[in-house]
């Protein structure tokens, strides 16, 4: 049975892996053919499917971070994920799907600190040879409004 | 106090004074001059209005404006502000509704943006209510003409402005239908807020020269041999313009084998290709068109990504940018998947669009000291005519002669 420890406990090192700059170890946290996608709750409301990230796979999430580490350019921030208790709508010993709220504050170089992000993700997790992976991740923001660009993954 | 209007030198039109993207004067005026002047500005698309009834509320640059499909199958669009105290008619971004009413003192209007009825016009028990002479149809939301084309709606406040065709011009005319030949449906809307002055985002549009040195993705992973050819056209405004590239298939047959030949641990490679995968739906093999109608509508297609944007300023150092994205009614569901990946690459993650969410708020911030210096525009002289490739600064150019026609300045 996967519990919600052990979700709490995922999500932790999840937040962590990002905010403490390990983007490179960001999708490992996922499937090989996972989805991963960014969208907004009007998008959700309306049945709308695109998000401003779309992945459907974890190749795609390396490249993210290829990416965002040789080509794109923006200014140096980081982010602060604070997540809350998960949601568990259903669990078993190989599977689980949840609901779990964050918001995520962006700290730019120059210190000005910002709520970038507040949602929900909406998550199905699968037991893989032991260990807990995300076979997707929804990322649905409250707000239809992104600050200038996104490029850290939420 | 500012004692003189800001000053325009030459040649042409190759230097725009600092102070244009922060001055306060300047923004009002633009609201009058330009978005409630002789200008279409895009609304929504018609297929947001599918029955009567249905409704969306957007913004002529800050004015907020209601735009709605009436009964009869025609679109109408009304300032957004009560004709009693100015508050807003409607507060959803869209909804259906068979009239309106203002929520401060229920005064209503029909689908036409007439007022149809007071409050107590008559008063209560003999007390109070409107004078005899009192004459709803005196009063009502400022009304805007409507134009359509290919299923884009526009709006103007202006009984003077051109007939939409006639303002977008044969060319421009040609590359929207090239594009919206058929029935459309949103896929997504995402907003991005700009930390800078609407102008520089719009200027950011029409600059094609800066294409391949801000945005470093297709370079780095050496994707960007597929897109060879390409050219600016600039209608005769100088307002609206079309940059494209084509593939040059001989070169991207061959592009594309070498990269299957490369090895696998090579950094510089996408692990994930699929997110560039497209299938053919364009015979004249232009993989790249980006379009755009003054003051603030931009059509795009990259490869089989379609999306439509519009630009609204929200004070002199901020805008908003909204995303809507496409699909094509029928789109298999192959079709439609690829063009969901395809839309990794713009929005305001996007891998070739982030940073022109960022780059403007660099120059807004960089001139802070520099109000009565200019920026310099002079790449291929001062023409603001079409061009062969994309190396040049003519639509920038032609933005800002038809900028200075409707500011007079």
């Amino acid at each position: 049975m996967i519990d919600l420890l052990q979700l709490c406990a995922f999500n932790a090192a999840y937040g962590q892996a990002i905010d403490s700059d390990a983007l490179e170890s960001w999708p490992a946290f996922f499937t090989e053919d996972c989805r991963y996608r960014i969208t907004n709750v009007a998008n959700e409301r309306e049945g709308l499917p695109a998000g401003v990230v779309y992945a459907d796979s974890r190749a795609m999430l390396e490249d993210r971070i290829a990416a965002l580490r040789e080509a794109n350019i923006y200014e140096r921030h980081r982010y602060r994920h604070l997540l809350g208790m998960p949601l568990v709508e259903s669990s078993d010993d190989k599977a689980a799907v949840a609901r779990t709220p964050f918001m995520v504050a962006r700290i730019m170089y120059t210190g000005e600190t910002m709520l970038f992000a507040s949602g929900e993700y909406r998550d199905r997790f699968v037991k893989v040879a032991g260990k807990l992976l995300l076979a997707e991740r929804v990322a649905v923001c409250d707000s239809t409004v992104t600050d200038t660009l996104l490029v850290l993954p939420l | 106090m500012k004692e003189q209007a800001i000053q325009w030198r030459g040649p042409g039109f190759t230097r725009v004074p600092y102070e244009v993207y922060s001055d306060a004067p300047t923004a009002q005026q633009e609201q009058e001059c330009i978005f409630r002047g002789a200008t279409w500005n895009y609304l929504c698309l018609e297929a947001e209005l599918p029955e009567a009834g249905s409704y969306r509320t957007t913004f002529v640059g800050e004015t907020p404006v209601v735009v709605v499909k009436d009964a009869d199958g025609e679109i109408y669009a009304f300032e957004n502000r009560c004709a009693h105290r100015g508050a807003l008619i409607a507060l959803e971004k869209s909804g259906r509704a068979d009239s309106f009413q203002c929520v401060y003192h229920a005064w209503s209007y029909n689908l036409q943006g007439d007022l149809t009825g007071v409050a107590f016009e008559k008063g209560v028990k003999g007390q109070g209510g409107m004078p005899a002479s009192f004459c709803k149809e005196e009063h009502g939301p400022r009304k805007l003409r409507i134009g359509v084309y290919c299923g884009l709606v526009f709006g103007s406040f202006s009984d003077d402005v051109l007939s939409i065709e006639e303002y977008l011009g044969d060319e421009i005319c040609q590359r929207i239908e090239r594009v919206l030949h058929k029935p459309v449906e949103v896929i997504g809307r995402f907003t991005q807020a700009l930390p800078n002055n609407w102008k520089l985002y719009v200027e950011n549009v029409k600059d094609s020269y800066h294409a391949s040195l801000l945005h470093l993705f297709f370079t780095t992973f050496e994707l960007n041999r597929l897109s060879q050819k390409g050219g600016v056209i600039v209608d005769e405004s100088g307002g609206n313009h079309v940059s494209y590239s084509m593939i040059d298939k001989a070169a991207a047959d061959a592009s594309y084998q070498e990269q299957g030949l490369r090895s696998d641990n090579d950094k510089y490679r996408l692990k994930d290709t699929t997110v560039l995968e497209g299938f053919p739906e364009f015979d004249d093999g232009i993989t790249l068109q980006i379009l755009s109608v003054f003051p603030g509508f931009v059509l795009q297609q990259i490869q089989n990504c379609l999306a439509v944007r519009q630009v609204l300023p929200k004070g002199e150092g901020r805008s908003e940018l909204n995303w809507t994205y496409l699909g094509y009614v029928g789109d298999t569901p192959v079709q439609r998947t690829v063009r969901l990946k395809q839309l990794n690459l713009v929005g305001p993650a996007g891998f070739i669009s982030m940073e022109d969410g960022a780059v403007g708020g660099f120059v807004q911030r960089g001139i802070a000291g520099a109000q009565d210096l200019e920026a310099v525009i002079e790449m291929g002289g001062e023409d603001t005519g079409s061009a062969d490739g994309r190396a040049v600064e003519n639509s920038v150019r032609g933005f800002w002669k038809a900028y200075r026609m409707h500011m007079g300045a």
